[in-house]
Formats: structure tokens, sequence, C-alpha cells
């Protein structure tokens, strides 16, 4: 009896096993795997002419994917909360950034001094113990200890002016840090875009210049005798902004002369040359030009040239200008030769002028 | 990497949004651009849905911008518009749907880089069947797909690799450590043959084979396309190559005497001094128990033997 069982056991065990199908995949050339992307790339040569390509797309997929779940079940496998986890490598295939890489961060000009120095931030803390209102205050921000809005007296000191506002003080010399830092803040952003600096604006540039050029040239011309009184400076140069007048020929000039005149046109009129406008002339033969190249790459659109197409007019694409806001550039070179063009900033050769002082 | 700009954010939340937008070392996830042209059928409409909001994309990429208005521009002729909406929305991939008699059934797939158009590829749908129309159960929500791409032209043509590249970047979905082995469920199909490509959906069904690794079968979940290849427009090997470079700090530093042998098991090397084996703790026995007298002379060596160890600590803390 218990004979019979086990071999009726090992019976249905062998057909079990046997019902399995197989999870090996044959395939003429290697697939390659990239298991960080959960990819697989099947280079063979597929047969979807036959009438059933809907089976067959379907097969060459389940054979790709246990190829692919094969190579994944070899992975190190851990166990997380009753889940089995497999870690992926790195993904092999390279894909495009999104964004260019991010460049590095330029330093500010107290950076710059600080690195030098080597001077190096120490940290504090954010919350400081406000003894008069007992409790822990922030060092800055909303509330902070020592704020200038909470001062309801401030002691006049001795030899100061006793009818001063101090608030309005206090008031205005907290707007001019925070102008000044602003200013600093521009010029250190210009200074990264590499634009010239000057000492007393946040940046300047050369079109400013013909920008004040043109608008003195307007300005002189608008009053109600079209600029005829405006007075220029001594030794001004000349504006080339400010347009040019037309000159004709005088109407009433000697016997001879006129004579002249018309003995020069009968003389053209009689040599039979065309006379030739050099201008007009190389205007026409440049104009024929565009019209040709602008025919000629709408025929190539039409044409459908796929590749050319795809590589062409890509050259300039990234080519991008560095934009300010108009307003804020500073305008001139008019300090150019101030004493504050000096290798350190404004506050640090402050502190140089102190020194020598000293 | 901060924020360069001369108009400074005015608030808080605004700055971060910047912060976001901006390019950096390990980059966010790709998000995709959807929008219908200035006449769509609803076949694209409906496959521009499917095939990117359905279950199978959707949670892919983190957010979808679905512009359901009519966008009048025609990304093979002009790219600003489609490059504004991508910088605005702050999308790199874009998917473009649009009919015309010319052009039936268009859909155009591109991805930027930069602001600009990288690679863009025209198709034409030539058979659409819906997810609606297959039967049984659809995948999960959230699942990371396996990618396959069958076809010699992935091979030997660099355009076609171009494009399946392209693919990878749309359907790949967030880089990830781990997976569940159980929770791989979905299968993306992409087949080429000739000017053709097929697109596949199918669910996984993992079935007992006698072994460790299961035998898969698959069961169609749809959405099918078969897709013809119409105009194409990539980008220069050179600035493809920019695309790809990536920043030093990006790789990951190279540890040293740490390595992992082929049984996931950790190995380290470690550099020691050498022992000093007089110290060493052995069976402790009444004979040799130290004796008062005896000690005196031990602590004038001991203190001998310590005067060398701060130097050999200093050389283990070096090696390690």
């Amino acid at each position: 009896m218990a004979n019979m069982e086990v071999a009726k056991f090992e019976e249905i065990l062998g057909s079990k096993a046997k019902n399995f199908k197989s999870i090996d995949v044959q395939k003429a050339l290697d697939v390659e795997v990239d298991a960080g992307n959960l990819a697989i790339y099947d280079p063979n040569m597929l047969d979807l002419a036959s009438k059933n390509t809907e089976e067959s797309l379907k097969a060459v997929t389940r054979d790709n994917v246990q190829l692919l779940l094969n190579r994944l079940w070899e992975l190190p496998v851990e166990r997380r909360e009753n889940v089995i986890i497999v870690k992926l490598p790195e993904p092999t295939t390279k894909l495009p950034r999104e964004k260019a890489v991010p460049k590095e961060k330029p330093l500010t000009k107290w950076q710059q001094y600080a690195k030098l120095k080597g001077i190096k931030n120490t940290k504090k803390g954010r919350m400081l113990w406000d003894p008069e209102a007992k409790e822990w205050r922030p060092r800055w921000g909303y509330n902070r200890i020592n704020s200038e809005k909470e001062k309801w007296a401030i002691e006049v000191k001795e030899g100061a002016d006793a009818f001063e506002d101090p608030f309005a003080k206090l008031k205005k010399e907290k707007q001019e840090r925070v102008a000044k830092n602003e200013l600093q803040r521009l010029r250190n952003f210009a200074r990264a875009r590499k634009m010239k600096v000057s000492t007393d604006g946040p940046a300047s540039s050369a079109p400013a210049k013909d920008e004040i050029l043109k608008s003195l040239a307007v300005t002189r011309r608008s009053d109600a005798s079209m600029g005829k009184f405006s007075e220029t400076l001594p030794k001004e140069a000349k504006n080339k902004f400010s347009g040019r007048k037309r000159k004709f020929e005088q109407n009433n000039v000697s016997a001879a002369q006129e004579k002249q005149r018309h003995l020069d046109i009968i003389s053209k009129l009689e040599s039979g040359q065309a006379v030739l406008d050099v201008q007009k002339a190389t205007n026409a033969v440049m104009n024929a030009e565009d019209q040709a190249r602008a025919n000629e790459t709408h025929d190539s659109k039409d044409m459908k040239k796929r590749k050319t197409a795809g590589k062409s007019g890509k050259k300039g694409q990234f080519g991008k200008a560095v934009k300010m806001g108009k307003g804020k550039t500073g305008k001139g070179k008019m300090g150019k030769g101030r004493v504050g063009k000096g290798k350190m900033g404004k506050g640090q050769m402050g502190k140089g002028q102190m020194r020598k002082r000293k | 990497m901060g924020l360069q700009r001369i108009v400074q954010p005015k608030t808080q939340r605004g700055k971060r949004a910047l912060e976001h937008k901006e390019p950096k070392i390990h980059e966010n996830i790709k998000t995709s651009l959807l929008l219908k042209g200035g006449n769509t059928s609803l076949l694209v409409t409906q496959v521009l849905k499917e095939l990117f909001r359905n279950s199978v994309f959707i949670v892919i990429h983190e957010s979808f911008f679905v512009f359901s208005r009519k966008n009048i521009t025609r990304p093979f002729e002009d790219q600003n518009s489609l490059e504004f909406f991508s910088t605005k929305a702050d999308a790199s991939l874009f998917a473009f749907g649009c009919h015309s008699k010319k052009r039936p059934n268009n859909l155009i797939i591109g991805r930027m880089f930069d602001g600009h158009v990288l690679d863009m590829v025209e198709f034409g749908i030539e058979k659409f069947v819906s997810m609606l129309e297959f039967k049984g159960e659809k995948c999960v929500f959230g699942v990371k797909p396996c990618l396959v791409f069958s076809g010699q032209a992935f091979e030997q043509d660099s355009e076609y690799q171009r494009i399946r590249n392209l693919f990878t970047d749309f359907f790949k979905g967030p880089v990830v450590d781990n997976v569940r082995l159980a929770g791989l469920e979905h299968v993306i199909s992409v087949t080429a043959s000739g000017r053709k490509f097929y697109i596949r959906n199918y669910r996984i069904l993992l079935k007992k084979s006698g072994s460790r690794t299961p035998r898969v079968e698959l069961e169609d979940m749809g959405p099918s396309l078969d897709l013809v290849m119409r105009r194409t427009k990539l980008a220069s090997d050179d600035l493809f190559r920019r695309a790809l470079k990536q920043p030093k700090t990006a790789k990951p530093r190279k540890i040293k005497n740490i390595s992992h042998d082929a049984f996931g098991s950790k190995l380290g090397r470690i550099h020691m001094t050498k022992q000093d084996l007089s110290k060493l703790q052995t069976r402790k026995m009444k004979g040799l128990k130290k004796r008062p007298f005896e000690s005196s002379g031990e602590a004038a060596e001991t203190s001998g033997t310590e005067t060398t160890s701060p130097v050999a600590k200093k050389a283990k803390q070096t090696a390690t």
C-alpha cells in the first residue's frame, strides 16, 4: 500500500515539473540589457511579414522580458518589511540632460577678499537672549532683537544737535545701508558677467554713451527755434547724432560758372554713356541675392530633405545674449578717474584711508 | 547654484520656484508637455490621453501639463512657441498631436535641452487600439515599466538609435535604486520594422517555472499603436554630445578599500599596526596572577609601552 502511494506521489510531481514551461530563451545575437532602466535592446532580425503580426510581436516581447527578468533575478536580493527588493545597478543608457551643466557661482568681491585673507565665517546662533523682554528672540528678521521699530525714546548724546529728529536719522541710515547693499549686489552681478564696472554706478557699457549723446541731440533741438539758439560747450566735439543739414548749390552764380555747368551737362549727354549710381547698383545686386537665397530655402523645405533639414539651422541656437534691465545700467563713464577705483571695494577703501590718517 | 538675477524674487515661495527651475547637478525628473495642435482628430487626442495620461504614463513624470487649448503652431516650421511653453512649464519632454489633410493623425514627440529643441520626431498614427477595448486588469498606478526595444534598425541606423534613446527618455520613469520584484508588471515594447514602429503595452504575469526565476507570460493591456515615421529633426552629434555631458560631481566618488563580492557581501580592507601580544588577555589562572611586588616593576614597563602607543593609535587612525 505505502509503496503504491509513494509511486503515485512521484508521478504527480514528475508530471507537474514537466508541465512548467522553460525559462530559457535562445537568441541568434546577444541582447543588451540595461538593468538600471529595466530596459532590454534586442538586435535580432524580426519576421513580421507573416500573417499574425500581433502574435509574433507578443512572442518576441515575451522572450525579451524573460531574458530581462532572468537577469534581474540574478541581482542581489534584500528583504525589507516582507517585500523582496533587488538593488538595481546604474543605468547604462546615456540620456541627455534637461539643462546644461550648472556653472560655478562666481565669488562676490567680499568672498574674494575673504578667501585671499583667509577669513572664515563663524557660525552665529539664530536666537539671542533678550534680558529686557526676558525671552529668546531672533538675531534678524521678524520680531528681532534691538529693532529700531521698538525704540520709543532715544537719548540725545552730548554735543549732538538737540533739534534733529533721531528717529528720522535712524530710518535714513537704515535706508542708506539697504541701498548700499543693493548697489554692491548689482556690481557683483555686473562683474560676474564681465561688464564694465564704474565706481559710482552699478554697471556701464558702451551703448549707454550713445544713448546719452542721442538724447542730448534731441533735447538741443527741442525748443521753439528748433535748436537755433541752443549753445554748445567750448571745445565740445560735434555730436554724431545731431543730424546732417542738406546743402544746395548756390542759385545766383557768375555767368562763367553757369556756362560751365550747362556745358558739363551737355558733354555728359553727348558721351552716350549711362551714369552709374554705384550705391543704387550695389543695392540692386544685394537685393537680387537675398531674393535668390530666400527662394532656395523655400524650395529645400518643400523637398523634404530629412537629414539636411535636421542639421541645418542649429548653429546659432545657443548663443544667448545676456540681458540686463535697461534702466538699471549705470550711464556713462562719469567716474572714470575717481579715487575710489582702487582694487578693493568701497568699504575697504574707507578702512584704508582711516589707517592712513592714523 | 544660487540665483544670479538682476531682479530678485520678492517672496520665498517665488525664490524656491525659481531655484527648482535652475540647472542642477542632480536634475529633476523630466516632465512632459502635452499639446494639442490647431486641428486635432479625436484619435490623436485619445492617443495623447492614453499614451501619456493613463496609468502607464501619468505616474512616470511628476506632473503633466495637458494644454486643453488649441495651439496653432507647427513644431517643424517654428519652434519658438514650443520652447516658450517648455521653459514656462519647466518641462523638457513634449508630445504634440495634430491632424491635417496632408499629415493625418500626426504625433510629434521630442525633447528639449537648455530650453531648445534637441530631438523631434514626427509620426503618423496608422492604427490605434484604446486600452478601454482590452478586457482584463490594467496595471497599478506608479509602476516603473520594463522597456523592450527590438528590431535590427535600432542597432544599425544612427537615426533609429537616437529615436530609441528618445523613447527610453520618455517612457523610463524615475531612476530608482531598488525595485520590488513582484511589482514588475508592465512592459512597453517598441518594435521597429522598416519605417514602422509598433508600440505595445503588456501586463506581466509571473508563473511558476520549477526554479527560482519565474516564467513570464504576457497579457495585452493597451494602448497599442502602429506608427509611421514622417519627419525628423535630430540634434547634431556635437550638440548631442554636449547634452550628454555630466558634471564631475554627479559621478559617485570612488570609495577606497571597500569592495563587494559576487554574493553581494561587503568587504573592507583595514590597515593596522602590529598587535601588542604581551597585553593579550589569556585564560586566567591562579598561578599566573600578578603579585604586589611584581606589579611595581610591571607598572614601569607598561608606562614605557604607553609612550609608544599614541603613535601607533595615530597610525591606525590614518590607515582606516
